[in-house]
């Protein structure tokens, strides 16, 4: 069934999550969701919850607390043909997990010339703003973004989370799927101090209900416009669509939703038009995924840009708690990039 | 009160190092047939005993004796020794190869061949062992052996099934039951694991073999492992080969002093058992001991194989700057090939006659597959893989950035 001709729902990105996994273990015997909290309780951040009761606990079940075990034990699920499905509760907790995603998965197929593969999503809440202090608040994508093999995706709605969820599922590399925690319940643009507005009042939270897919490698341009290339994901696009509300500039808004392999095309086409660029992300700047898209519009779009690139970032520090909203890069800031660079 | 004195750090040191003789009364052992075996639906907890046992069948006469004695075929018997037998000619002209540079490194198995060998035909047709890198004798005693393949990896050359990418010995064959072997230390036990629950979800009959030495039982993997396996009650084995060495560090510095490697399955749950590694049909025992009683839904086995590492840790380790040069001589547990002679000579089932016209046999066949992958090149004449391989497996399909730094290599 297209998109197109499904019944739509609105959804929270928890929902719409837990409607791809459901999803894709209806349509596929060999998928299997596991993780910590994530079986009889169904996850700390409920994106799991109900689906044990309906797969049973050979398709859905608890894991312990081991990151670790978690994906080594997916690599094994994954060579023998199965599609795991893991969740790491935060971010924040996958470094034990570092040596089997980093050496192992990744580059099982390349060691072994195709003989063994282990197809496998790993889904990771990241990103800060729910008062999380530094274990749990981290975006750590440059860490998988490096690592040859891997895919990294990040979603900014509801819509987007479960096609994209139901792409990595199919996916036959294993994909590194980070969840933006802070839009799990609404379109969140960095004002902390005003309501929170639910994601049935946005058009992405509307999701068909049945079977879909967004494709790995696209972006999506979230608002055209002329002045200036904003390249953003997760939390940011929707910061960046305040900042351009708020200032006035008539910034093109690039979400990147595939971090790695990503669609260079689509940044480089809308830098030539614009002739200036904007990069913001969550994450800490130095060495972070920005620097990348920096370079990778210098190399294509040097002869047609107008100003220097600028990049909106978390500081070079780990995630502060009191200090969060100083920490996360809102819209004034972003704003105020916007203005240099227009002006410029 | 007495007087305490300040404290001291405790750095374990082996009893022997070049220059004076190992005390082997370190390692624990057991006279051959003394162990119990237990059925192989024993709760766990009642095979404690036997991890810090040593279970063991052939004695110093080569009888088989004990209720560890397998029955087992003469046919399989005359094979066993064949294999090992094998696996150690094919070990001898790989380092000679290595010497004359045909390939960049080697690692033997000198004196662990009867683990691998017995181990391989003790266990089924469908179930995946997750080996290290001294467990060739898994892929050399099976019928279809492929040394041909083998050599070709060793050599990086045009026919390496692994394409140049990995290091020699880091040999992958699924359709041989053999996982792709990393180089980074423990991280297959837990994909064991994986595997082994894979096919218990599914409601398979299959059973995982993973492999890992003493030293890097150390490692979190490892440790990772034994709690899911006991967790899930696992279809697995967890086999650790503790050949006393890990390159130059002594057992102790992994963990061994006082107590034992098959000691961590039993705290976590496991039914354990500390195997002689060199007495072939104690492997075979054993090995068929936790295939059957993984295949019959009881659970993981944790087997600790006791043996020795002959040769160096691999061909760029010199084992004379740190333990005595008569260690393998004076090892309790002797030598696996010349064990099992002499038991099959004992059944009237081999002669001295026919091992040397086996061990002629052996060596013409590693020649001869030597011969026949030289044909596809080796690492010193420079046979270069197609250079544009490089970029594929990367991701199932190339991705643009991939292609674009494949042309931008030129290729």
């Amino acid at each position: 069934m297209t998109t197109e001709t499904q019944k739509t729902t609105p959804m929270t990105m928890i929902q719409a999550l837990r409607s791809a996994m459901d999803v894709m273990l209806a349509r596929d015997p060999n998928v299997v969701v596991y993780g910590q909290d994530v079986g009889y309780f169904g996850g700390v951040f409920r994106c799991t919850e109900g689906l044990q009761a309906k797969y049973g606990n050979q398709r859905v079940f608890d894991a312990p607390i081991s990151e670790g075990g978690i994906v080594g034990t997916a690599v094994g699920m994954g060579a023998y043909g199965l599609r795991p499905v893991v969740e790491i509760q935060f971010a924040d907790y996958v470094y034990p997990a570092t040596d089997q995603i980093v050496s192992e998965a990744a580059r099982l197929r390349y060691r072994s010339a195709g003989d063994f593969t282990c197809p496998m999503t790993i889904r990771m809440p990241c990103g800060g703003g729910i008062y999380g202090g530094q274990t749990h608040s981290q975006s750590p994508e440059a860490m998988f973004t490096q690592v040859c093999g891997l895919r990294t995706v990040l979603p900014s709605n509801p819509y987007d989370a479960k096609g994209l969820l139901i792409a990595a599922i199919e996916n036959d590399d294993p994909v590194i799927f980070l969840e933006p925690k802070r839009l799990y319940n609404g379109p969140f643009d960095g004002h902390h101090d005003q309501p929170v507005v639910p994601w049935s009042k946005h058009p992405q939270g509307e999701v068909p209900e049945g079977y879909y897919t967004v494709p790995l490698d696209s972006a999506r341009i979230t608002r055209p416009g002329n002045a200036v290339t904003v390249i953003a994901y997760g939390t940011m696009v929707h910061v960046a669509e305040a900042a351009a509300r708020e200032s006035g500039v008539d910034a093109e808004i690039i979400d990147l939703r595939s971090l790695w392999p990503l669609d260079l095309d689509t940044l480089v086409t809308s830098v030539k038009k614009t002739g200036r660029c904007v990069i913001v992300h969550e994450a800490t700047r130095t060495n972070g995924l920005g620097a990348e898209l920096l370079s990778l519009v210098q190399e294509h779009c040097f002869y047609h840009l107008e100003a220097p690139i600028e990049r909106v970032t978390g500081w070079d520090t780990p995630y502060p708690h009191a200090q969060e909203w100083a920490y996360f890069p809102g819209p004034a800031r972003v704003a105020a990039a916007l203005k240099r660079v227009t002006e410029a | 009160m007495p007087q305490r004195k300040p404290l001291h750090l405790h750095v374990p040191e082996p009893t022997g190092r070049p220059g004076h003789d190992t005390d082997f009364s370190y390692l624990p052992l057991s006279a051959a047939g003394a162990k119990r075996r237990p059925p192989v639906d024993v709760p766990a907890a009642q095979t404690n005993d036997l991890a810090f046992a040593l279970i063991r069948v052939l004695d110093d006469s080569g009888q088989a004796v004990g209720p560890w004695a397998p029955q087992i075929d003469s046919k399989v018997l005359r094979r066993g020794l064949r294999a090992m037998m094998l696996t150690r000619a094919f070990d001898a002209r790989m380092l000679i190869a290595q010497r004359q540079k045909k390939m960049s490194f080697y690692m033997q198995c000198l004196g662990e061949e009867a683990i691998a060998c017995a181990h391989a035909l003790a266990i089924g047709q469908g179930d995946m062992c997750f080996p290290t890198y001294r467990q060739q004798g898994l892929l050399l005693t099976r019928e279809d052996n492929n040394m041909v393949d083998m050599i070709c990896q060793l050599y990086s050359n045009a026919r390496d099934p692994m394409k140049g990418r990995q290091l020699p010995v880091m040999y992958s064959s699924k359709k041989q039951g053999f996982f792709s072997i990393s180089g980074n230390l423990a991280t297959q036990v837990i994909q064991a694991v994986g595997w082994a629950m894979a096919s218990a979800i599914k409601g398979d009959d299959k059973v995982a073999s993973a492999w890992i030495g003493d030293g890097a039982t150390a490692e979190a993997d490892f440790h990772t492992g034994l709690t899911f396996a006991h967790v899930y009650r696992a279809p697995v084995i967890l086999n650790v080969v503790n050949n006393q060495w890990a390159i130059s560090t002594f057992q102790a510095i992994a963990g061994g002093e006082g107590t034992t490697f098959a000691a961590r399955g039993a705290g976590c749950g496991i039914a354990s058992l500390r195997v002689d590694g060199n007495d072939f049909l104690a492997a075979y025992a054993a090995s068929k001991w936790a295939l059957e009683r993984a295949r019959s839904s009881f659970g993981p086995t944790l087997i600790e194989w006791v043996t020795y590492r002959a040769g160096p840790h691999s061909t760029s380790d010199d084992p004379s700057k740190y333990r005595p040069a008569n260690d393998v001589a004076r090892f309790p547990l002797g030598d696996p090939i010349a064990r099992l002679k002499q038991h099959l000579i004992v059944l009237g089932i081999w002669s001295e006659e026919e091992h040397q016209k086996v061990q002629k046999e052996v060596e013409a066949e590693v020649a001869a597959a030597q011969k026949e992958a030289e044909k596809y090149g080796t690492l010193a004449d420079s046979h270069a893989q197609n250079i544009g391989e490089m970029f594929e497996d990367v991701y199932k399909d190339m991705p643009a950035h991939l292609l674009r730094q494949r042309a931008e290599l030129g290729d």
